[in-house]
């Protein structure tokens, strides 16, 4: 079973959608109990990084989060879900994430021309660099995910598996042994992000 | 590198999907799912699904239709038609909407786009403008396209990005349904003003029209249409490969 963390944060419809239309038990659940027994866990998120993680934190799922991260259960952050991995970020103010992956969440402006537009809204497509991660077993390099997003992470290039070309090249998906991270929605991906969903369900064990 | 979007624009009444010629005259085509679904098949981009009788009737969102439109189809879904309230808001969210288009609620409820942005985010918040020339000024119209508010477009349209709408979606009641292409003074107008993506609507007669309009105006991120896409007159599939063609970036 995959817990999709319900913390007051975000759609879920799509995601429980997506996984139950590649044939995975996805369930989406706010309890300490369940995402404890689940098999592999989902970070969803949208808005601002600040309201989110003080959600996460006070809920206690961050804890919970970060214990089955540390027992090797297969994580993944979409969007404001993976910005919630890293340490901190510059979004109105300094706020601590959950530190899984190493480096920091900043605007993209810091990196892209002033004539691109923010958010960087869109389809844009992946390049994986040296090595394809196993999260992108069933990709081509060049293959477009949809992106909604002002912030990016930095200071993670131990940690980038995949980058998208904006002006930059943004970090599009980040991954830590058992962590992994996309900036970009898989859930609205079309079938590119159900190939993406397909190979994380698969991830240590069988779907 | 972004790639342009594609979008077709489902309209909807009763249910079924509509498309009328300078918004008269509708004639039913089809099951919003399954279009919706042939479409995502087909490489659209995203998809706009307009409850078009909501804001002159006061007709409430078909949500269970949306809801099954969400759950077959795994690309963006803006949804727009009688939002009017940060409860109209909730409801198709919450029904699997990704952005919530804004169109005559926010001129009902200046204050509306603030609200919601502020809950939602800007992403979330589509500002949709009907615009028609009115003594060679370009005229917000309300009540889809049948009612002159006499604001001023190019501000109305500055002001809702102020109050934080994420994208514009433009659409030009004097080039709607005439098939002669998109209005590009028009667009060129709106994007030399606003910072975020603009997309084109009202217009599009062949698969050429896009291409012109991405050639003309490169600053134009989407090009919305319905009617030719819905009869089939052209195929996004081969669209794109047009588009492609021409060096114009899009997702394939």
């Amino acid at each position: 079973m995959i817990a999709i963390v319900d913390y007051g944060v975000g759609n879920l419809f799509s995601l429980q959608s997506s996984f139950k239309a590649i044939g995975a038990e996805a369930i989406a659940t706010g309890d300490a109990e369940t995402i404890k027994r689940a098999e592999r866990i989902v970070l969803p998120g949208v808005g601002a990084f600040g309201d989110a993680a003080e959600k996460l934190f006070s809920s206690g799922l961050a804890e919970v989060v970060i214990e089955q991260a540390k027992k090797g259960v297969p994580v993944l952050g979409i969007c404001l879900g993976m910005q919630l991995l890293f340490e901190k970020s510059f979004e109105y103010g300094e706020h601590k994430g959950l530190g899984l992956i190493k480096g920091e969440i900043r605007p993209i402006s810091d990196v892209i021309p002033s004539d691109y537009k923010i958010p960087h809204i869109g389809w844009n497509g992946l390049n994986f660099g040296k090595r394809k991660n196993e999260l992108f077993e069933y990709l081509n390099e060049g293959d477009c995910v949809y992106f909604v997003h002002s912030f990016y992470g930095a200071n993670c290039e131990d940690s980038v598996i995949a980058t998208a070309e904006y002006g930059a090249e943004l970090t599009a998906a980040v991954a830590k042994g058992n962590v992994y991270g996309c900036q970009f929605h898989p859930e609205k991906s079309g079938e590119v992000g159900l190939k993406i969903l397909r190979a994380f369900a698969k991830i240590g064990g069988q779907v | 590198m972004i790639t342009k979007r594609i979008i077709p624009c489902l309209d909807v009444k009763n249910g079924r999907v509509v498309k009328g010629v300078n918004f008269q005259g509708l004639a039913d085509v089809s099951s919003p799912v399954e279009l919706g679904k042939y479409y995502s098949d087909n490489g659209a981009d995203e998809l706009v699904f307009y409850d078009i009788t909501a804001s002159a009737e006061g007709r409430a969102l078909f949500t269970d239709i949306l809801r099954e439109v969400a759950s077959t189809i795994f690309i963006p879904l803006t949804v727009g038609g009688g939002i009017n309230t940060l409860n109209d808001f909730d409801r198709v969210l919450k029904c699997g909407a990704d952005k919530v288009s804004v169109n005559s609620g926010a001129i009902k409820t200046p204050s509306l786009i603030y609200e919601a942005a502020k809950r939602y985010g800007d992403q979330c918040v589509v500002f949709s403008v009907d615009c028609k020339r009115v003594n060679g000024q370009f005229r917000v119209f309300a009540k889809g396209g049948r009612e002159d508010t006499g604001m001023d477009a190019l501000e109305w349209i500055k002001r809702g990005v102020d109050n934080g709408a994420g994208e514009i979606v433009l659409n030009s009641i004097d080039t709607d349904g005439v098939k002669g292409g998109f209005d590009l003074t028009m667009l060129e107008a709106v994007c030399e003003i606003v910072s975020v993506p603009v997309i084109a609507s009202g217009g599009a007669g062949s698969a050429a029209h896009f291409v012109e309009l991405f050639k003309t105006l490169p600053k134009v991120d989407a090009g919305l249409a319905a009617s030719i896409f819905h009869f089939g007159e052209v195929k996004i599939s081969e669209l794109k490969k047009l588009l492609a063609e021409n060096g114009i970036n899009v997702r394939r």
